[in-house]
């Protein structure tokens, strides 16, 4: 399909970001280095600093370490469930790394390399998946709401966030996640359609990685691109390499810039490739071809950065050697901490459901806390096995 | 917040403006929720009101009638034609510090919104052990009774009532109407907040000034007021038998029980006041104290609010119950069209028949009545005081 960019001179200007385009994304996805790891320049788009680009290499180094790790541990019995974000993780570190220490990040269950990028405790990170409870960390000390299960709600707490910033005067911008599959849910059309109307701080951004389980994109919406449905709402789209965490930085660099700069919300839409499985209960060969798969994997985001990396010659061996001696100390964090046994504390329950336990909780804590006391009582040594009396 | 008309730094209470008030004057439900909202308002800045025509035009039912004119268009606004984004929004504003109140247009108009509400608003305070928080009132227009056309006149306490992390509030007088929802909007917790359409324009007169000096009280101590959520009421004292009713049922009920005066049999009439917290206690001193037990609600019946009341009340006081616990509610149809509402709410007449059938003879006459699984009949209207002890 041919993509027309028709100049929407009724609409206001959106300076800085998609400025020659109106609100249209650019034809084809923004990218500032090639597959081969060479530079491609745009004009729009300055390539970001070496510094930030080795800062982000470190984080895509030890986000690859953790999607291993954490399947790995699905292996294992460790973790029930692990969605990985192999292929992906170019999306991931930016979505963190353009970020300020009071802006705010939603992310999906997919989104937990973004999430630990963002500084939060891998442990407390795969808490969900783990089992334990279902957010392990607490949102406001790194501004990073819970990870979200169904699709697209939590782009409207974002919002919600956002505006709430806005009416309090705070300078906080809010970055929401999500994947090609949640851009058909209601809750999508109507977060940004209230971001737009109420003019908030957001930056929707969406990792379009071809696949919402077992269906593809193009059972999911015939839209020219996801970064078109932005022109709908009054916002500018755009669409980036998201395997080029170059290119990454500087489209969603710009966007949150814009956001702050009261220039309203926009939609980023990032191409990129799921080459994982769903989960560890998803079965890929039914929908996908290992063509199509192996398509993909010269394209890896780490590969390309490295790759530009070491022929600027920001990158050598010690330092390489460096950020993977880093990245396998998350990975045996993670790993002694699932291997250790936690137990869940069965009261808890009751804990947080009201801020005032009604009388009917009350009775039912008391219940279980009889229950506990009964057990607890019946695993005494020898009353049981040798049958003895009391 | 900035551009509004009361400039208050955020966070901060200021007692209630009684300027405008008129002790004793006869006020309208309707006007009662408007004044508790802007009495709210007007004490905490955090307060924000917003849903579909709330702004300008104060609400379909005008229960925000003036908050825009009076507190700023960033204090009370309209928003798009969204509820999930209407809810989700508040969310996301009540994470950020706010304590966002939002109107449904209509009961059956809540449902676009029920995923945010049962998935979210329901269970965020839960998943992240009550880190986030969310203080915020969804605010109903509900039931039937006014002759609405589809989809205007749903009872849905039931979905939200089954929903743990919901606090389900329905006021039946022009006082609750005030005070629950100056309370409501105080609440740490979520609240759905449902308004008996039929009774917006039921007049009273009220004590406004002492329900004013009542809610800064409790403001003040952080305390609930006397009688506030999770305290349900005697709305008239009897002794032959208990009607136990909530919002647009406790008026019926007590036209039955007036009715019933005039045969000679005396009905103490309970109003719930809030559905959870449910308050055991008052309905179970009520019918250990009569013996019998009529539930009223208007929603159908089949796996409802008033199953749930008759099941803890069988539960609770079988030993003092002269007969089963009746029931008279809608029937299990969906909510007929107007010219057909009359046969479908329970009225007075259905409710004096429940009555008649409460196995009146004395122990031993009504071997009809006592036969089958019914186990009431020796123990009858004999309140020992002690449940399990005969």
């Amino acid at each position: 399909m041919t993509i027309s960019t028709p100049r929407h001179t009724g609409f206001p200007p959106s300076p800085g970001f998609a400025a020659d385009t109106g609100l249209l994304p650019s034809p084809v996805p923004v990218r500032l280095i090639d597959a081969d790891g060479a530079e491609h320049s745009d004009e729009r788009y300055p390539l970001p600093s070496g510094d930030s680009l080795l800062d982000a290499y470190a984080r895509l180094v030890a986000g690859r370490r953790v999607n291993d790790q954490a399947n790995a541990l699905v292996r294992q019995g460790r973790l029930a469930v692990y969605p990985s974000s192999h292929g992906q993780e170019a999306c991931q570190v930016a979505a963190a790394a353009v970020l300020q220490a009071r802006d705010w990040l939603f992310p999906t269950y997919r989104d937990s390399v973004a999430v630990m990028s963002r500084g939060v405790d891998p442990l407390q990170v795969l808490t969900l998946l783990r089992g334990d409870w279902h957010s392990g960390y607490d949102p406001y000390e790194h501004r990073v709401a819970p990870q979200a299960t169904p699709l697209a709600t939590q782009l409207l707490h974002a919002v919600g966030v956002a505006h709430a910033a806005k009416l309090k005067g705070e300078d906080t911008v809010v970055l929401a996640l999500c994947g090609d599959g949640a851009t058909s849910e209601g809750d999508f059309h109507e977060a940004l359609n209230f971001a737009a109307v109420f003019h908030v701080p957001v930056v929707f951004f969406v990792q379009n990685n071809e696949y919402a389980i077992s269906v593809p994109l193009r059972s999911q919406t015939v839209a020219p691109s996801l970064a078109h449905k932005a022109v709908g709402y009054g916002m500018p789209g755009e669409r980036v390499d998201g395997n080029d965490v170059a290119a990454l930085l500087a489209v969603l660099g710009a966007a949150v810039r814009r956001a702050r700069e009261g220039g309203g919300p926009s939609l980023v839409e990032a191409h990129t490739y799921r080459m994982q499985p769903h989960t560890n209960a998803d079965d890929a060969t039914r929908y996908r071809t290992a063509d199509e798969v192996q398509r993909w994997e010269p394209l890896d985001p780490l590969l390309r950065i490295r790759t530009f990396l070491r022929s600027s010659g920001l990158l050598d061996d010690a330092a390489e050697a460096g950020l993977a001696a880093d990245a396998e100390t998350v990975a045996t964090a993670m790993r002694d901490g699932l291997n250790a046994d936690v137990e869940p504390e069965p009261m808890a329950l009751f804990e947080h459901v009201y801020s005032r336990r009604t009388p009917q909780l009350a009775e039912q804590a008391e219940l279980l806390r009889s229950e506990l006391e009964r057990d607890a009582a019946a695993v005494e040594p020898d009353t049981r096995d040798t049958g003895a009396t009391r | 917040m900035a551009a509004t008309t009361t400039e208050v730094p955020p966070g901060t209470r200021q007692a209630a403006d009684t300027a405008d008030s008129t002790d004793n004057a006869p006020l309208t439900f309707a006007k009662a929720l408007n004044t508790a909202l802007a009495d709210e308002m007007a004490a905490d800045s955090t307060v924000v009101m917003f849903g579909e025509d709330v702004g300008p035009l104060g609400g379909v039912f005008r229960i925000t009638d003036s908050l825009t004119a009076r507190f700023g268009a960033e204090r009370c606004f309209d928003t798009p034609l969204a509820e999930s984004g209407i809810v989700g929004m508040a969310v996301g504003m009540a994470m950020n510090g706010l304590r966002p109140v939002v109107e449904m247009q209509f009961d059956a108009f809540a449902y676009p919104a029920f995923e945010q509400i049962v998935s979210h608003v329901a269970k965020m305070p839960n998943r992240t052990k009550a880190r986030i928080k969310l203080p915020m009132v969804i605010r109903i227009p509900y039931a039937g009774g006014i002759g609405g056309v589809e989809h205007h006149c749903d009872s849905s306490e039931s979905y939200y009532a089954h929903t743990p992390g919901l606090t389900v509030v329905a006021p039946a007088t022009v006082a609750d109407a005030y005070s629950l929802l100056r309370e409501a909007i105080r609440l740490d917790d979520p609240v759905i907040f449902l308004e008996p359409k039929k009774l917006y324009w039921t007049k009273e007169r009220v004590d406004l000034a002492g329900l004013r000096r009542a809610a800064d009280d409790a403001a003040q101590t952080g305390r609930s007021a006397a009688g506030g959520i999770g305290t349900a009421a005697v709305a008239r004292p009897g002794t032959d038998a208990t009607l136990i009713a909530y919002g647009p049922s406790v008026s019926t009920a007590l036209a039955a029980a007036a009715a019933a005066e005039v045969e000679g049999r005396s009905l103490e009439v309970i109003d719930l006041r809030s559905i959870v917290p449910y308050d055991d206690a008052t309905v179970d001193a009520s019918v250990r104290r009569t013996g019998r037990a009529v539930v009223i609600a208007e929603a159908p019946g089949f796996a409802s609010v008033a199953s749930e009341i008759a099941a803890r009340v069988s539960e609770r006081c079988f030993h003092s119950l002269a007969a089963p616990v009746r029931r008279v509610t809608g029937f299990d149809v969906p909510y007929p069209a107007p010219k057909l509402e009359h046969w479908f709410l329970p009225g007075v007449d259905r409710i004096l028949d429940a009555v008649d059938e409460l196995q009146w003879d004395e122990p031993g006459d009504g071997a009809d009545v006592l036969a089958g699984d019914s186990l009431a009949g020796g123990t009858a209207a004999v309140d020992t005081g002690s449940e399990g002890h005969l």
